[in-house]
């Protein structure tokens, strides 16, 4: 009778995988990855390609095989060497970059304290606040950085009150529209709500136990906030900081409008090589330019955030 | 002088009054337990000697200093909380040296009282380990460990075995005593599992909304309930409604709903027309088979208190309780059983209708149960087991 309960060979074991679960995978994951390919990889190493091709006549590229009627063809380094025979294009870059670091760093001082309010505020008011965060949104970003010109138009009471206030001192009067102030404005502007959400969706998990126990354990305010919510929301940072660097380093519509012509950032001398001054292969190489700048400073954030983890 | 003292303290929040007048004392080197159910203010009372509330009134005096306008960082007093609390972005020996961090200790000292903490509570393999990588355990004895470290005046518990497993459970209990012997900090520890706190404690305060209903050793709380809340909370227990008919040198005459006369001691003072339960444990209860003769204890025993392997009290036998009449034996007839291993608990129903559990160890080889359900069985207790409690 024994044998009954163990008689293991009438439940051979379940398969591994089962039949047709393959086949399901491929049907779920297959239309994004051709999606992905089709939409994204290709069209970035077309750029990739046209970084070493000629410009064509009439804006466009250079066709690649000789078509016999002595104009140029094929690839070429060109592009690459002209963009390092002028100290003015690295100039405009590192610019770029340093506009797209402060705008963020203020991004994150402005936005750090009011997700920490929201994350603290009462559960059934932390929506509704949200909703206000992205509420922007909801109009034309061009109209939104456009109100910004009457905002600090010289007409506007902001501009007065400054002058005033210099006039008073004896001191020039000075423009806030187009100059590198109202650029950094509208940076910031723009994108402060994508620094809030990824810091409200990370401190609002935060245990508040934590800061119990750090309290507990003798840490006042200050040391509550170094050693323990700081650290615990370094993912919330590295996000927002990401979801506003990139997009800032790439602007190039705010800079148009609320710059002057000394603010042109990379973004502007893109624009302007293909729409402008229709020179595609060298549009392409500053992007290409760009993209690897911005890759090598993610690997750099990862290798140091990596090492910093290790040392602890 | 004790270490703590709690002086009439007071919490409400809004209408609710979460404690209400409490005091009690600590000494140096014990371990306290507020034992109560939940919402019975025994948390507010921890957080407030933590520092993360306040009273509303009275005072908390630590060395016979109030503590009350001490915020809880500069408190020397340090809590192990039910989730633990880790941090989670420093690894153990980090979360165990953040007490020390935060009082300025010096690097080579750290390093030094960290690593023995740590080989105190064996985990001296595990200090370069993040909190996610390690158990449950585990996790209990880092949060000890960083409690503990920087030797604080007083360690506050909030149930901190709650979470683990009951094999765990018990493991942790042992090494919980062992290690506060060890460190000499006095502990005060708050739960609602009363086998733990029985198991852990010098002294145990029974709490039930907002007051101390007791305050005793362990085994005083066990086998002296002061009122019927402590009774039916503190071990299982049969309570017979019951009320005094005659009492004199210690023994006392009841009137017990369905059962007619029985006897009990008298601990405290008890006057004739008291109305109360007579507390009962299961254990204290004997059961055996109706046709079996001599039951263990004889019917009207009264006055015979003999039970065969104690020949003795039949040559001296103690006071005649009343004579004769109070018999603690009734008949009755199984009506469930619960069998735990070890022992097996009987709900018996008495002839007259009365409910009680007796309980039987299962000391014959090979038996899970001694009676069936629907056996008729007797069931007797000795006149001085049971305890009464006056309402």
């Amino acid at each position: 009778m024994r044998g009954t309960l163990f008689e293991t060979d009438k439940f051979p074991p379940p398969p591994l995988c089962k039949r047709g679960e393959k086949g399901t995978r491929w049907a779920i994951t297959a239309p994004p990855t051709l999606f992905l390919l089709a939409f994204f990889l290709a069209p970035a190493l077309i750029v990739v390609l046209a970084s070493f091709q000629y410009p064509g006549e009439f804006g466009g590229l250079a066709p690649l095989l000789d078509a016999g009627d002595g104009r140029e063809h094929g690839l070429t380094l060109e592009n690459y060497q002209f963009f390092f025979s002028d100290f003015l294009f690295t100039e405009i870059l590192l610019r770029s970059f340093l506009v797209a670091a402060a705008s963020t760093l203020i991004c994150l001082l402005l936005a750090y304290p009011v997700a920490w309010l929201i994350a603290k505020s009462p559960r059934q008011h932390r929506d509704f606040l949200v909703l206000l965060v992205i509420l922007p949104f909801a109009s034309n970003f061009l109209i939104r950085v456009y109100a910004w010109m009457i905002i600090l138009g010289p007409q506007a009471a902001l501009a007065r009150l400054l002058n005033g206030v210099l006039g008073a001192f004896g001191l020039e009067p000075v423009s806030l529209l187009f100059s590198p102030f109202a650029v950094l404005v509208g940076m910031v502007y723009v994108h402060l709500p994508f620094m809030i959400l990824p810091l409200y969706t990370n401190l609002e998990k935060h245990d508040p136990v934590l800061l119990d126990a750090a309290q507990d354990l003798g840490a006042n305010a200050w040391q509550r906030f170094w050693r323990v919510t700081w650290p615990l929301s370094l993912p919330g940072v590295f996000s927002g900081s990401a979801l506003v660097f990139i997009p800032v380093l790439g602007m190039f519509a705010i800079p148009d409008i609320l710059g002057g012509t000394r603010d042109m950032l990379i973004g502007n001398l893109i624009k302007d090589q293909f729409l402008g001054v229709r020179d595609w292969p060298f549009g392409a190489t500053l992007s290409i330019v760009l993209t690897l700048c911005v890759l090598s400073l993610a690997g750099l954030a990862a290798w140091a955030g990596r090492r910093r983890r290790g040392e602890q | 002088m004790a270490l703590l003292e709690i002086r009439n303290i007071s919490r409400s929040f809004g209408a609710f009054t979460a404690v209400k007048d409490v005091s009690f004392d600590v000494s140096s080197g014990e371990f306290f337990t507020l034992l109560g159910p939940s919402g019975c203010g025994k948390t507010t009372i921890l957080r407030m000697i933590a520092g993360f509330d306040l009273p509303d009134a009275g005072q908390i005096l630590l060395d016979g200093r109030d503590l009350v306008a001490t915020p809880a960082e500069r408190r020397p007093i340090h809590t192990v909380f039910q989730s633990y609390a880790l941090f989670p972005h420093l690894t153990v020996g980090q979360n165990v040296a953040f007490p020390l961090r935060m009082a300025g200790v010096n690097e080579t000292e750290l390093r030094r009282r960290v690593a023995d903490t740590l080989e105190q509570v064996h985990l001296a393999e595990l200090a370069e380990h993040y909190p996610h990588e390690i158990s449950g355990g585990q996790k209990q004895r880092v949060a000890l460990a960083r409690g503990l470290v920087n030797r604080p005046r007083l360690l506050l518990l909030d149930e901190p075995l709650g979470a683990l497993d009951l094999k765990l459970r018990e493991e942790m209990q042992l090494e919980l005593i062992k290690l506060q012997r060890e460190v000499g900090v006095t502990f005060v520890f708050v739960t609602h599992a009363q086998p733990e706190a029985l198991a852990l404690s010098h002294r145990i305060a029974v709490m039930n909304q907002g007051r101390i209903e007791q305050l005793d050793e362990p085994s005083r709380l066990y086998s002296f309930p002061k009122n019927r809340f402590v009774a039916d909370f503190i071990g299982n227990c049969n309570l017979l409604e019951a009320g005094v008919v005659e009492g004199q040198d210690g023994l006392l005459r009841l009137q017990a709903a369905g059962l007619g006369e029985i006897l009990a001691p008298a601990r405290e003072d008890v006057n004739v027309g008291d109305k109360g339960v007579l507390a009962l444990r299961p254990e204290q209860v004997r059961i055996g088979a109706a046709d079996a003769l001599p039951p263990p204890f004889p019917k009207g025993g009264g006055g015979d208190f003999a039970t065969p392997d104690d020949p003795g009290a039949s040559e001296n036998p103690p006071q005649p309780p009343f004579g004769k009449g109070g018999g603690n034996s009734f008949p009755g007839t199984v009506r469930d059983f619960l069998y735990v291993g070890d022992v097996t608990t009987y709900q018996v129903t008495l002839d007259n209708g009365q409910e009680l559990a007796a309980l039987r160890a299962n000391d014959a080889p090979g038996r899970a149960r001694f009676f069936e359900v629907g056996d008729r069985v007797t069931v007797s207790w000795a006149w001085d087991a049971g305890h009464f409690v006056r309402d």
